[in-house]
């Protein structure tokens, strides 16, 4: 069969095949014996044969089985061409653990370093679980020599980063900090990149390496101790110096950098200066400082050198976050435009990135207007992102709208094929929202209507804004209602149907504008209408059907027609698109760390959301439209209801910005239809979608999909708060409506419950077709016996319901119940309570055995912290009654300070056993509303999870739907690490 | 992570080298391959090294009718990765002597063995030509 494939596929690849094929046959046939020698060849080969691009399914077996081979040589073979061929969850990985094991904690030396390497390059989970110790060891070992410790470095380095969990690295800073006196170069390359691993994820606990870092580069600058081999081009060691830079970065403190050099004429100092710059720039130093550094940036974008002025522009794009320097920075704005017109397309775009970021309201016009300009020669990869930044750019810094119209007009007309719909829809808005817009507007696109080709984009705008409000240009030179028409006519067989139904509304207004009727044009327009009666389109066929009959209706044409009621305000989807791309390239970088730290210090935000993926610049991008204010708002809703009562009404956005919004045509094409649906359709759907992602989070929500469904007979009591009394204790009414009720009953028993349900039957009649099944998360191992399809009158029957706790997670079953009453069918969905707090058990732990526990959790991500924000106030009493509630067994006085409370409890599911967790909740007396939680335990998930949990019992919710789930469902999986080095929150919890 | 890749191909874009430090299975690899050769062939002598490719940036070098190139993420420090390149080269040449594209083709195993010492797990390991050496000249001789 193989020999088939293999045929098929290289038939015409004569030269390969026949090198192919005598080494498949050879590599197949090993029964036959091939010696070692003949087994590395034939596994060279076929490593060239895979880098060339073709699949070699074969002989994989052979490269793994080399790695036990005796020799060097062939050992080396069979590992270099195992870790090339493939990855860490290939099956027969599995195969050479052991041999891996036993070269590892062997005593020849050159296997060790194979054997490191290999780990090092393709090692996953299984190789870290047995094999982490053995390398730790190695690493400090001071029998080793530092040609194995490199390497131990740097697989542990892989071993970490694949799974934190499985490598122990408490202790470890001390360790580190040996490791780093090390004089061997090789080793500390790699033990640098190995700290600054271990420093981005905890800086605290290294706080030791820092002096040994600065003087790892004082022995770098001054050229002290090192060896020749490791000077390049009479620079010590480049890459340790640009490491070394890079760990610093990491530490948060403010430290007189004495690390500045001057410029040099080489690459090699170069990267070493720039490093320079981003810890500079980390560092936050004074200002002169900054804008030496400026000054340099600002020398590097007008060299000659292309690598330089690339990197000048990248940290230029970096130091804007740093505020102070920014005015600096513009005075290279005449350089920077320059650069957007070098012929290096890489260039170009970091110089449209820098001028993006530096735009302000004050330079706004300048630079937006070169934008344009640059457009119509820009080359095509790059017109798409200049435009939609182009737009952002006039909406966010328009210093007068007009301004902004001409831009997008512009826009439209360089480059309408880039120009996205939502570009002209939030122009249209803004015309339509200021009255004083509205005869410019007109004026202009009458003007643009002038040119002999213009891009259909550039019609429908055209056409919708001339529709609305030519009438106010009716005085002007050939603006009469029939030129008008006339022109706009023209266009008419050169657009495409999305654009036919636009101008058909346009006919329709100016008809209507058209005071006193004209006869002509009247006819003309009604031709035109009657022409598309029988469109094939049905959009364009239903709106000249109705305006064809509307329009002989005389003055109820008038009422039906009038002008576009403002549209509400709402965040431009030109930035939320913008936010959304940026959002998505999301990665943490030691700059983007300190931004969240600056935006936090300003402390006005007050997003409960953890800052996962959420960058500065996104909260800096939510700025909102200047001219707007709550004022128009008010008047634009309504605006709705009173301008054009007539019409179905356009529906009242919601205003929360993390709402889903509609498509945007909707609103400008919804009013024109007179037909509701398509104006009704897009104000429920979002609601209910909305109601059911997070229906299990937030209470008001989580019965409105039962109210939907069985909107006849109302529960008694409130399902919410049934459910969150049943959170504390284990029996109770969990559901009541007139027929019938729901009561439950629990026992536990480390991760496993047993629930009784009873369904009592409150009537004189049967309740028929009962139907009960659980949809469990998947946490949550459930089995429900049977459930009997009728109950009798005034009968109680019992369901038992075994549950089985799986691993930590807060999400929570739902039993969906449904039954019938005489021709009634009711359907609910209910939240059993098998929560968190069901599977704790509480325990008390004393002093003795607190603290070391303690102090062993060390860090992330198995113990985190977090500043908690909009706590219900409570004195401290009523806060240790509620822990003791859910089960977190306060214990008293291990904490001398009495404003905190030190709880402990332990945690039951089948993955994670039994496991002890500890919380430590310190607050302040100042102020109830917030406290600082730091939970500890030795499973992350389980970590994370809990204080989530506790966060959401603690957190006051006013108003449910306004202050969304803690946290999206969705990002729950991938969150933990982010959400626990939020430095921002810890910084903010320090002040 | 630091670095992704490390490619050397030649002038008709035919790769002589490759190592992947994480993995990408053989389409993928294909489809990257061709993308990043076609637009850093494309590219001048004027024009900067670095090309932004997906999430990755490249760094390149290019010598005589061979081009190096390195993927890299938002971590790493681009001119330290193009004097990396450029050390990769000096070390093969002390190797084998004026290397060129056939030394590499015919001793594709001392190439994998020079970069096996220097980088691991896309970091570098080891900067000092000796010691990257050092393991091969001991083959040699045995």
């Amino acid at each position: 069969m193989k020999r088939q494939v293999f045929t098929c596929r290289y038939k015409e690849l004569g030269n390969i095949r026949t090198r192919f094929s005598p080494l498949k046959s050879r590599v197949q046939s090993r029964e036959e014996g091939l010696t070692h020698y003949e087994k590395k060849k034939y596994v060279w080969k076929m490593l060239y044969i895979y880098m060339l691009g073709y699949d070699v399914d074969f002989g994989h077996m052979e490269a793994v089985s080399l790695i036990s081979a005796p020799k060097y040589p062939e050992k080396q073979v069979g590992y270099i061409v195992t870790s090339c061929l493939l990855n860490e969850n290939h099956d027969f990985l599995r195969l050479a653990i052991n041999t891996v094991r036993n070269d590892i904690i062997g005593r020849n030396e050159t296997f060790q370093c194979l054997a490191l390497t290999l780990v090092g390059n393709i090692g996953g989970r299984e190789f870290a679980e047995s094999l982490a110790p053995d390398v730790q060891k190695l690493l400090i070992s001071s029998s080793c020599r530092p040609l194995v410790r490199k390497k131990a470095a740097l697989c542990l380095l892989r071993l970490f980063r694949k799974n934190p969990d499985v490598v122990n690295i408490d202790g470890w800073s001390d360790r580190m900090a040996q490791l780093l006196d090390e004089r061997d170069f090789g080793v500390l390359t790699s033990s640098m990149s190995l700290l600054v691993a271990l420093v981005s994820n905890n800086h605290d606990a290294y706080w030791n390496c820092l002096p040994k870092c600065v003087k790892i580069l004082e022995r770098l600058a001054r050229n002290q101790d090192v060896p020749p081999e490791y000077t390049y081009y009479g620079i010590p060691s480049p890459w340790l110096q640009v490491k070394t830079l890079r760990a610093l970065q990491y530490f948060p403190t403010v430290e007189d950098p004495n690390t500045r050099r001057s410029l040099f004429e080489n690459n090699a100092s170069h990267a070493v200066l720039f490093e320079a710059l981003a810890l500079v720039m980390h560092l936050d130093a004074e200002k002169e400082m900054m804008s030496q550094c400026v000054a340099l940036l600002g020398k590097f974008i007008a060299v000659r050198e292309p690598n330089i002025r690339y990197l000048g522009l990248e940290n230029m794009t970096r130091m804007l976050m740093v505020t102070e320097v920014q005015d600096i920075i513009k005075r290279h704005q005449a350089q920077i435009i320059t650069s957007l017109k070098d012929p290096d397309i890489s260039i170009r775009r970091r110089a449209l990135d820098l001028l993006y970021g530096m735009c302000d309201v004050s330079n706004a016009k300048d630079i937006v207007e070169e934008l344009l300009q640059y457009l119509s020669t820009a080359d095509f990869a790059m017109r798409e992102e200049l435009s939609l930044k182009a737009a952002i750019l006039a909406e966010k810094f328009a210093p007068d709208l007009s301004w902004y119209v001409d831009v997008i007009l512009q826009l439209i007309d360089k480059a309408g094929d880039f120009v996205s719909d939502d570009i002209w829809f939030r122009v249209v808005q803004f015309v339509t929202n200021n009255e004083d817009l509205q005869p410019y507007a007109a004026l202009k696109a009458r003007e643009y209507l002038d040119k002999p080709a213009i891009h259909e984009t550039m019609v429908k705008v055209s056409a919708y804004i001339l529709g609305e409000y030519s009438h106010l240009l009716a005085r002007g030179p050939a603006c009469s209602p029939k030129e008008i028409f006339s022109i706009i006519h023209e266009k008419l067989p050169t657009v495409s149907t999305s654009t036919i139904p636009i101008l058909l509304s346009t006919y329709a207004k100016i008809l209507m504008h058209t005071q006193p009727p004209d006869q002509e044009l009247q006819h003309q327009i009604w031709a035109i209408f009657s022409k598309y009666e029988s469109c094939i389109d049905a959009e364009i066929q239903q709106r000249a059907v109705e305006y064809h009959a509307l329009s002989m209706k005389g003055a109820a044409l008038m009422d039906i027609l009038a002008e576009m009621p403002k549209f509400p305000e709402r965040q431009s989807s030109l930035i939320r698109k913008a936010e959304n791309t940026e959002a998505d390239t999301a990665e943490q970088s030691a700059a983007k760390l300190r931004a969240q730290q600056q935006a936090s210090n300003a402390l006005v935000v007050t997003d409960q959301r953890p800052a996962n993926g959420t960058l500065p610049v996104n909260q800096l991008g939510l700025v909102k439209v200047p001219i707007m204010s709550n004022a128009d708002q008010i008047i634009a809703e309504q605006g709705v209801t009173h301008e054009n009562g007539a019409l179905t009404v356009v529906d009242p956005q919601p205003q929360l910005p993390s709402t889903p919004s509609p498509d945007l045509l909707e609103d400008l094409l919804g009013p024109l239809a007179i037909e509701g649906p398509s104006g009704t359709g897009p104000q429920s759907e979002p609601r209910v979608a909305s109601g059911f992602e997070r229906g299990e989070n937030a209470d008001a929500l989580a019965i409105a999909p039962v109210e939907e469904q069985a909107n006849t007979v109302q529960p008694i009591g409130s399902i919410a708060e049934r459910f969150h009394a049943l959170c504390l204790k284990d029996s109770g009414v969990l559901y009541e409506d007139p027929y019938i009720q729901i009561g439950i009953k629990a026992e536990w028993r480390a991760h496993h419950g047993r629930y009784v349900i009873f369904l009592g039957n409150k009537n004189t009649a049967p309740l028929s077709s009962v139907q009960a099944s659980i949809l469990p998360p998947s946490h949550l191992n459930t089995e429900l016996s049977l459930v009997p399809e009728t109950i009798p009158p005034r009968a109680q029957v019992q369901c038992p319901l075994e549950v089985i706790n799986l691993r930590p997670s807060r999400d929570l079953a739902v039993l969906d119940f449904s039954y019938k009453f005489g021709t009634q069918v009711v359907n609910v969905k209910l939240r059993l309570p098998a929560v968190f707090n069901k599977f704790l058990q509480p325990i008390t732990v004393s002093a003795e055995e607190f603290f070391p526990q303690w102090r062993s959790l060390s860090g992330p991500p198995l113990k985190l912290q977090e500043v908690v924000r909009g706590v219900r106030p409570m004195p401290i009493a009523e806060l240790a009654n509620l822990l003791n509630s859910l089960r977190l067994m306060v214990c008293p006085g291990l904490d001398p300070n009495a404003n905190n409370l030190i709880a402990s409890t332990t945690f039951y599911s089948e993955s994670t056993r039994a496991m002890l967790c500890l919380i430590r909740i310190e607050t302040d007396p100042a102020d109830r509303t917030q406290l600082r939680m730091t939970v500890a335990s030795g499973d992350p998930t389980l970590t994370f999870e809990l204080k989530e949990f506790i966060k959401e019992q603690i957190v006051y919710i006013p108003v449910p739907p306004q202050s969304p789930a803690p946290m999206p469902p969705q990002a729950r999986p991938t969150s933990p690490p982010t959400a626990i080095s939020d430095p921002g929150a810890l910084l903010a919890g320090l002040l | 992570m630091g670095i992704r890749f490390v490619l050397m191909v030649n002038k008709q874009g035919q790769t002589r080298l490759a190592q992947y430090y994480e993995y990408l299975n053989l389409e993928e690899r294909r489809a990257l391959e061709g993308e990043i050769v076609r637009k850093c062939l494309a590219r001048n002598e004027q024009q900067c090294s670095f090309v932004e490719h997906r999430n990755y940036k490249v760094v390149y070098r290019r010598y005589a009718s061979l081009f190096f190139l390195v993927g890299v993420d938002n971590e790493e420090n681009e001119l330290a990765i193009l004097e990396f390149i450029h050390l990769l080269v000096e070390t093969m040449d002390r190797h084998f002597g004026n290397v060129c594209e056939l030394d590499i083709m015919f001793h594709l195993e001392k190439a994998h063995f020079m970069l096996e010492e220097m980088v691991m797990n896309g970091c570098i390991v080891e900067t000092s030509k000796s010691n990257i050496l050092a393991p091969i000249q001991l083959m040699d001789k045995a």
